[in-house]
C-alpha cells in the first residue's frame, strides 16, 4: 500500500473509533438504567440466595452458602412442583404448537374472511392474564359457571360439577385457560413465517406428485423450523414460569395440585417471609429454563437456515 | 454539522439522564400530607363507607389527605409485606388480621403505639380487642373490628323441611340437612369456605374447638392431629361424600359461601357477620328476610365435655407501619376510624368495639340504630364470648398453609385424615424448631 493509502485508512479507522466513542457515550445513560433496573436486582437476588433472610426491617441474615439450594433440591415437595410445572409446560406448549400451526395454516390458505380471522386472533392475546384468569374462574364456577351450564344443556353432565375441586382436572383446566390466551401468539408468529416462505418449492412438489400431507411434512415444516424454534423457546420459558393464571384461578389448590414453581417461589418470598429461599428458588427456575433453551437450540437450531 | 448534531444528542442524553435521577428525589413536606391506608374489601365496612369516613375526616383535618386501598382479604398480607420493602413504605397504615401481629412485630413492621393510647381508649374498648394487638405489654395497633364466625340458616328452608328450631349440635345439623336434601328443598344444604386459604383453617377451628379439641397443648406442641382432630376432619369429608356439603366448598372462599347462601343454594352457612346484612340487601340477595342466626353448634362429644359454644376470632385492627414518615397524622386517622361516633354510625356492618355501647340505655339505642341490629347485637353478645384464638406464633402463615394442605388432601382423598394431620403436625414442629 502507498503511504497515502495507509494514512487514508488510518484516518478512516480513527474516525470510526471516534464515532464508536460518541456512540458509547450516547448509549451509556440507557445502559446505566438497564443495569440499575435489571442487572442490580439480579446480583442482589443472587447474593440474597446465599443467606437465610427473613422478611422484615433490619432483620439479621445468616450466611448459608448453598444451603437454601440444597434444602430445596432435597425437598420432595420441590420435585413434585417441578414435575407439575413440567407437565403444564409440555402439555401447554405442545398443544399451543399444534393448534397454533393449524390456525396459521388456516389463515395462510386465505379462506373467505381470513383478514377478520387474523384480526380476531389478537383479542385473546390482548386480554391481560389476570382478566383472563378471572374470566375462566367464573366459567369454571361450580354453581354459576358457563362450562357447567353448557355441558348440562348439551346433556353431557347430569348436574353441575365442581371442576376446580377435582385434583385430576384442575391443572388441565388451568392449561385450557392459558391456551385460549396464548395460542394466538404462536399462530401469529407461525403465520408470519408461513407468509414469508417461497411458494415455488410447494408448487414444484405438487407437480412431482406429493400430496398435501407430504408437502406439509417434508417442505413446509422444515422451512418453518426457525420460527417454530422462536415460538418454542419463548413459550417454554413463559410456560415454565407461569404464575398469575394459577394465582387467580385456583390459588394453587386443590391440595396444592396446581402449585407451579413460580407460585412456590412467591409463597416462600412473600407468604412465608423467607426471602433467601425464594431467591434460591428463582435462580433454580433460571437454571432450568437455561437448560431447556440449550436443549432446544441443540436440537433445532441450524444456522444456515436463518441466513436465507 | 455532524459535530453539532453529536453535541446536541449528547446534551439530550444528559438531560434525560438528569431527569431520571431527579425522579427519585424526595419531595419537600409542604402542603397537605397524604397518607395511604390499606384494608380489606370483605368483612367490616364496605369500601364506599370507609371512603365516606375518610372524606369526613379530611373535612375536619384539611391538612391531611387519606388515600384508601382495598383488596380481598387473602391478598392483604402479601401486599403489606411487599409494601414495606419500599422506602418510604407504600402504606402508612394497614389492616392487621388477628393472626398477623406476631409475624409483623418480629419483622419490625408495626409501630409501638403504647404511649399514644389514652386511658379513655384503654378502659372504653373491650379487653379482648386490646389483647389482639398487645404483646409483652406493648400495644401495636388500634382495634377496629370484632368479628367471629356465625352459624346462619335459612328459616324458610327449615320450615319447608318441617323443622321449627335450628340444630344445636353438628350431628343435628347433618340430620336436618339429610331431610332438607331428601325433601328436595335444596340440593346441597350446607356450604363452607374450605379452599386452600385461611378460610379453611377458620372453619376447622370452629369445628375443632366444638369437639373439645385444640390446635396446640400448653407446651405449644400441635395436638390437632389427635383423635378429636381426626374425628372432625373425617366428619367434614363424610358430609361431602353424603352430598350434604356442597362439593364446591373445596374451592370456595367466604365470598363464595355468601354467594351460595344469598342465591338460596344452601340452608346452612357459616360466615362472618357481613353475610347477614348482605342477605337483607335486595340488590345482592334472593333470600331477603329469610336468614337467621343460631348459636354455633358443637359436637355431642364436645357438649358432653362441657363445651357450651365454639367459634373463631376474626377480629382485626389498624396498625401504623413502623417506617412511615407521618405517624402522628396516621394515628389521628386511625383513632377517628375506630372512634365511638364513627363505629355507632356504621354499626349495621360491624358492631362497635366500645364497651359502653352494650350497656344499659346505650344497648337499646344500639339495637335500634339500624334495621338489622336487633338481630345482630344479641347474636354477637351470644357468640363472641366463645371466640377461640388461632395460635399466635410468628410462623403462623406457613403453619396454617401446612394445615390447609392437610385438610385439602383429606377432602380430595389424597391422604387419610390421620396421615394428613400427622404430616401437618410434623411441619408445625419443624417450624417451631427453626
Amino acid at each position: 500500500m502507498t503511504t497515502k493509502a495507509i494514512r487514508l485508512s488510518q484516518r478512516r479507522y480513527s474516525l470510526r473509533q471516534k464515532d464508536a466513542q460518541i456512540a458509547w457515550l450516547l448509549v451509556a445513560p440507557s445502559l446505566l438504567v438497564i443495569a440499575g433496573v435489571t442487572l442490580w436486582p439480579i446480583i442482589t437476588t443472587l447474593v440474597l440466595s446465599f443467606f437465610i433472610a427473613p422478611t422484615g426491617i433490619n432483620q439479621a441474615r445468616t450466611f448459608v452458602a448453598f444451603g437454601n439450594y440444597l434444602e430445596m433440591l432435597q425437598n420432595p415437595a420441590f420435585w413434585d412442583t417441578i414435575k407439575r410445572t413440567l407437565y403444564f409446560t409440555i402439555v401447554s406448549v405442545g398443544l399451543e404448537l399444534i393448534l397454533g400451526l393449524a390456525i396459521a395454516q388456516l389463515v395462510h390458505s386465505r379462506p373467505w374472511g381470513w383478514k377478520f380471522l387474523r384480526f380476531s386472533l389478537i383479542i385473546p392475546w390482548a386480554v391481560p392474564t389476570i382478566v383472563n384468569g378471572a374470566m375462566w374462574r367464573w366459567i369454571y364456577s361450580a354453581d354459576f359457571g358457563a362450562l357447567n351450564g353448557i355441558l348440562l344443556q348439551l346433556g353431557l353432565i347430569k348436574h353441575y360439577v365442581p371442576w376446580l375441586t377435582l385434583s385430576s382436572a384442575a391443572m388441565n383446566l388451568v392449561i385450557l385457560a392459558d391456551l385460549w390466551h396464548t395460542v394466538p401468539f404462536v399462530a401469529l408468529i407461525l403465520q408470519a413465517a408461513l407468509a414469508a416462505l417461497p411458494e415455488e418449492l410447494n408448487e414444484a412438489a405438487a407437480v412431482d406428485g406429493a400430496n398435501a400431507f407430504q408437502r406439509f411434512w417434508h417442505i413446509r415444516l422444515p422451512l418453518l423450523r426457525p420460527a417454530i424454534l422462536v415460538a418454542l423457546i419463548v413459550r417454554t420459558v413463559e410456560a415454565f414460569r407461569v404464575f398469575d393464571i394459577v394465582y387467580i384461578i385456583t390459588s394453587g389448590g386443590p391440595a396444592s395440585k396446581t402449585i407451579t414453581i413460580s407460585y412456590l417461589t412467591y409463597l416462600y418470598s412473600f407468604a412465608y417471609g423467607k426471602q433467601g429461599t425464594g431467591a434460591a428458588l428463582s435462580f433454580l427456575i433460571s437454571i432450568f429454563t437455561i437448560i431447556m433453551a440449550i436443549v432446544y437450540i441443540r436440537f433445532l437450531y441450524r444456522p444456515e437456515e436463518t441466513q436465507s | 454539522m455532524r459535530t453539532f448534531s453529536k453535541i446536541t444528542m449528547l446534551m439530550v442524553a444528559l438531560v434525560l439522564m438528569a431527569s431520571l435521577i431527579s425522579c427519585g428525589a424526595p419531595k419537600a413536606a409542604t402542603g397537605p400530607v397524604t397518607i395511604h391506608v390499606l384494608t380489606m374489601d370483605q368483612a367490616g365496612l364496605k369500601p364506599a363507607e370507609i371512603d365516606q369516613i375518610a372524606r369526613d375526616f379530611e373535612a375536619q383535618n384539611p391538612d391531611i389527605k387519606v388515600v384508601m386501598e382495598y383488596l380481598g382479604y387473602d391478598f392483604v398480607h402479601d401486599k403489606i409485606t411487599t409494601g414495606m420493602a419500599a422506602k418510604p413504605p407504600a402504606y402508612d397504615a394497614a389492616m392487621i388480621d388477628v393472626i398477623w401481629p406476631d409475624e409483623f412485630i418480629k419483622a419490625g413492621y408495626l409501630l409501638d403505639v403504647t404511649d399514644r393510647v389514652t386511658p379513655e381508649m384503654k378502659s372504653g374498648i373491650f379487653p379482648a380487642s386490646w389483647n389482639g394487638v398487645t404483646r409483652n405489654g406493648k400495644v401495636y395497633g388500634m382495634p377496629w373490628l370484632m368479628d367471629v364466625k356465625y352459624f346462619m340458616y335459612n328459616k324458610d328452608m327449615l320450615e319447608k323441611a318441617g323443622f321449627t328450631d335450628p340444630p344445636k349440635t353438628w350431628e343435628e345439623v347433618t340430620d336436618q340437612a339429610k331431610v332438607i336434601k331428601e325433601k328436595g328443598v335444596v340440593e346441597f344444604p350446607i356450604t363452607w369456605s374450605w379452599n386452600q386459604k385461611e378460610g379453611v383453617t377458620c372453619d376447622f377451628a370452629v369445628l375443632l374447638f366444638g369437639n373439645g379439641g385444640a390446635f396446640v397443648d400448653a407446651d405449644g406442641k400441635p395436638v390437632f392431629n389427635n383423635d378429636k382432630g381426626v374425628e372432625i376432619l373425617t366428619w367434614m369429608k363424610q358430609t361431602v361424600d353424603d352430598g350434604l356439603t356442597n362439593p364446591s366448598a373445596v374451592s370456595s372462599d367466604e365470598m363464595a359461601v355468601e354467594a351460595d347462601f344469598l342465591a338460596g343454594k344452601s340452608a346452612f352457612a357459616v360466615n362472618w357477620l357481613f353475610q347477614y346484612s348482605d342477605s337483607n340487601d335486595p340488590s345482592k340477595s334472593q333470600i331477603v328476610g329469610q336468614a337467621a342466626f343460631a348459636p354455633m353448634p358443637v359436637f355431642k362429644a364436645g357438649a358432653d365435655a362441657g363445651i357450651k359454644g365454639s367459634s373463631v376470632d376474626g377480629s382485626s385492627s389498624f396498625a401504623i407501619m413502623a417506617t412511615t414518615p407521618y405517624p402522628d397524622q396516621t394515628w389521628k386517622f386511625l383513632t377517628y376510624l375506630s372512634s365511638n361516633e364513627v363505629q355507632t354510625k356504621y354499626s349495621a356492618e360491624m358492631l362497635p368495639i366500645w364497651k359502653a355501647d352494650f350497656e344499659g340505655d346505650n344497648l337499646e339505642k344500639l339495637k335500634a340504630a339500624t334495621p338489622t341490629n336487633p338481630v345482630t347485637v344479641p347474636a354477637f353478645l351470644a357468640q363472641f364470648p366463645y371466640a377461640n384464638e388461632r395460635p399466635t406464633v410468628p410462623y403462623y402463615n406457613e403453619a396454617s398453609a401446612a394445615l390447609q394442605l392437610a385438610i385439602q388432601e383429606a377432602l380430595t382423598d389424597v391422604k387419610s385424615p390421620q396421615q394428613a394431620l400427622d404430616d401437618a403436625a410434623a411441619k408445625w414442629i419443624e417450624l417451631a424448631g427453626k
